[in-house]
């Protein structure tokens, strides 16, 4: 019984930390880029570390955090259009090149030592170097806070603070996502994903359309990274190929062109994947799989799990069977 | 459409006319649209002009090279260097497709492009223009766009009256049957108030029961005022409705003028029988109303579509 517990408690911890929240906001974009445009962007990763970059460099060289956070999504937005500009003008497949590319690249450049003053190189950038004025704005005060499950200091590095604006972003994401999908402007989105050319006869300006929606997701990516490194460090290797899997699952089983698919889609892949791990740490014994081994095994389930999902309900949880009977 | 000038020259000739002949007051003039695949030549239009107002049919047999024809003076296509061509008065030559469409001359495509994931009246909607909503930095401001919302929605509500698809407003796209697709392809382009509408084969897959009122609609967006291009390869549909008939064969036009004339022309006949020997697959009765034919199609329909919604 305590296990069970035990294994609750932590699927909750999960399911609300900083980091999940970081990647729901992080799908949110990808939903603008996949769900509703059709934009295949396989380096949502790229965008977090770019953005994580940006802001952490800006509030170390001592930017103030507004402008440290703008400055992030202004790096975004340059990447938006160096990807975009050559490419949206193609078939949809040179923007998945792209972006994939583009994404390694970006981590790869941030792990030169020769940029070890600015990057931080492999090590990364130490939370220590930017946290401080995010922090300084929290009013919760000193102290701890319990509640059901939950207990962590008010502030903290990784307190009740970082949750309380991750998922307060996490809400305004949705909010501004749901405005613009129900506007003439996302019926245009819409119409873009299912054919361009189509749209184009209409008297559409098309590669503009996508490229304002690329930089929106992209903006949203770099959000993401933002609040992915606040309770951590900017570790580049934590923003690389698998980050931008977590996303593409998330979106794929919360539901793409849906409004909530993303959140519901990251804090279920998050909880989930702790559910598989504590259910193999309490059922198999350590003579067959020790812990680190049932880690991996934790991600073999979720890969196992993610192919079910796109045979079985290839519309995600929350989105609409009847919309993809006609995807021909 | 006016007859004022119908005595110069340059009026429409009453009967056959050499390919590429002027035109009283032509809304799209066309030069030198060369277009090649690999070695073939797939289009050599020289000179093309096509009369304001009425209903012009582009005909050729199969692989003529009308929807290529269609593709490079809409923007979807390039042709080779030298080309020129203008709409209205102003030059289209290297614009791209939206701008086209944006000049007045829209089109429709010989497959169908209705997008459908979306419903019919999303699709009917995304027609209209200049729509304050798609504006990014406005559309979420709702109480900017929803008084336009409401005019254009009112509009896609009559067109889709008129092309018998109200009832259909909340479906999506891709439950019509293929008939039903083209009339809504052809509404949503209606959307936008265009000047020329282009129709690239518009009967083609259309249920004969369908073909009947489809004409009517054709006709009756010419009596709006309405400049219609079609390409049909059947010549005998084009009789029914075509003002002026403009003949191409292997990428270049060889016949323009009255339909009948068009048709008694010895180049035109060899064109086709050349392309295919049964040609004369066109029945009229196919198109004559109230025939037992027509009847019969209409109960084949009307029975298809029942089934088609018991198994959705
Ligand atoms: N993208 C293409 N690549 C190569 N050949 C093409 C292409 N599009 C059309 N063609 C060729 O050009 C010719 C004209 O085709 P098309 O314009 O579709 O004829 P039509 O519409 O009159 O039936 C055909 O021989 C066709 O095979
Ligand atoms: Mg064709």
């Amino acid at each position: 019984m305590d296990t069970v517990i035990n294994i609750l408690n932590s699927m909750a911890r999960e399911a609300i930390a900083p980091q999940t929240a970081a990647v729901a906001i992080a799908v949110i974009g990808l939903n603008v880029h996949f769900g509703f445009t059709g934009l295949l962007n396989m380096g949502q990763a790229g965008y977090m570390l770019v953005g994580a970059y940006g802001f952490a460099i800006s509030v170390r060289e001592g930017a103030p955090l507004p402008v440290a956070i703008l400055i992030g999504l202004a790096a975004s937005v340059v990447l938006s259009l160096v990807l975009g500009l050559p490419t949206l003008k193609l078939r949809g497949d040179y923007l998945a090149i792209v972006t994939i590319s583009a994404a390694e690249i970006i981590r790869f450049i941030g792990r030169q030592p020769l940029l070890e003053n600015v990057t931080g190189a492999a090590q990364g950038i130490p939370g220590g170097d930017y946290r401080v004025p995010f922090q300084d704005l929290s009013f919760l005060g000193a102290g701890q806070t319990s509640f059901g499950p939950w207990n962590y200091f008010n502030t903290g590095v990784n307190g009740w603070w970082v949750r309380v604006v991750a998922w307060g972003v996490v809400f305004l994401g949705v909010l501004i996502v749901w405005l613009l999908a129900r506007s003439p402007w996302g019926r245009l989105l819409k119409g873009i994903r299912e054919d361009e050319d189509a749209i184009r006869s209409l008297g559409k300006n098309v590669f503009a359309i996508k490229m304002q929606a690329l930089i929106i997701g992209g903006m949203f990516g770099a959000l993401a990274g933002m609040i992915y490194v606040l309770p951590s460090s900017v570790q580049p290797d934590s923003m690389g190929r698998q980050l931008t899997f977590f996303c593409w699952t998330a979106i794929l089983l919360g539901g793409a062109a849906t409004i909530f698919g993303p959140v519901l889609g990251a804090v279920l892949f998050y909880a989930t994947r702790i559910f598989i791990k504590g259910f193999a740490n309490a059922t198999v014994p350590d003579s067959i799989m020790n812990t680190q081994q049932t880690e991996q095994f934790s991600w073999i389930v979720v890969g196992v799990a993610l192919m079910l999902l796109v045979i079985f309900r290839p519309q995600g949880i929350l989105g609409k069977k009847r919309e993809l009977q006609f995807n021909v | 459409m006016s007859d004022h000038d119908q005595s110069t020259q340059l009026a429409p000739p009453a009967g056959a006319a050499e390919p590429g002949s002027t035109k009283s007051d032509p809304i799209l003039v066309v030069d030198n649209v060369v277009r090649h695949f690999g070695g073939m030549t797939a289009v050599d239009v020289g000179h093309l002009e096509v009369q304001r107002g009425v209903i012009t049919a582009l005909i050729g047999p199969n692989g003529a090279g009308k929807t290529t024809f269609f593709n490079l003076i809409t923007g979807f296509d390039r042709p080779t260097a030298g080309a020129h061509w203008s709409f209205d008065g102003s030059a289209l030559d290297k614009t791209s497709a939206s701008r086209v469409a944006r000049a007045g001359m829209v089109r429709t495509f010989q497959l169908t492009k209705a997008l459908n994931r979306m419903t019919v009246m999303d699709n009917m909607m995304l027609g209209a223009r200049g729509q304050t909503g798609e504006n990014l930095f406005l559309s979420w401001l709702k109480p900017l766009w929803s008084n336009q919302e409401k005019e254009i929605r009112d509009k896609a509500l009559g067109l889709l009256e008129r092309f018998k698809l109200l009832d259909k407003q909340d479906d999506y796209a891709g439950s019509l049957s293929g008939g039903q697709r083209k009339l809504l392809e052809m509404a949503r382009a209606l959307m936008s108030d265009p000047k020329m509408i282009m129709l690239d084969e518009p009967m083609a897959g259309v249920n004969p029961a369908l073909t009947q009122s489809l004409l009517g609609h054709i006709q009756a967006l010419r009596d709006d005022g309405m400049t219609v291009l079609f390409v049909e390869h059947d010549m005998h549909m084009v009789r029914h409705i075509s003002d002026w008939v403009v003949v191409m064969a292997e990428g270049k036009l060889i016949a323009e003028g009255k339909a009948g004339e068009v048709m008694a022309n010895p180049v035109v006949i060899d064109a086709y029988l050349g392309a295919h020997h049964d040609t004369d697959l066109g029945d009229d009765a196919l198109l004559e109303e109230g025939s037992d034919m027509e009847e019969q199609l209409a109960d084949e329909v009307a029975e298809e579509e029942t089934s088609r919604e018991d198994q959705a």
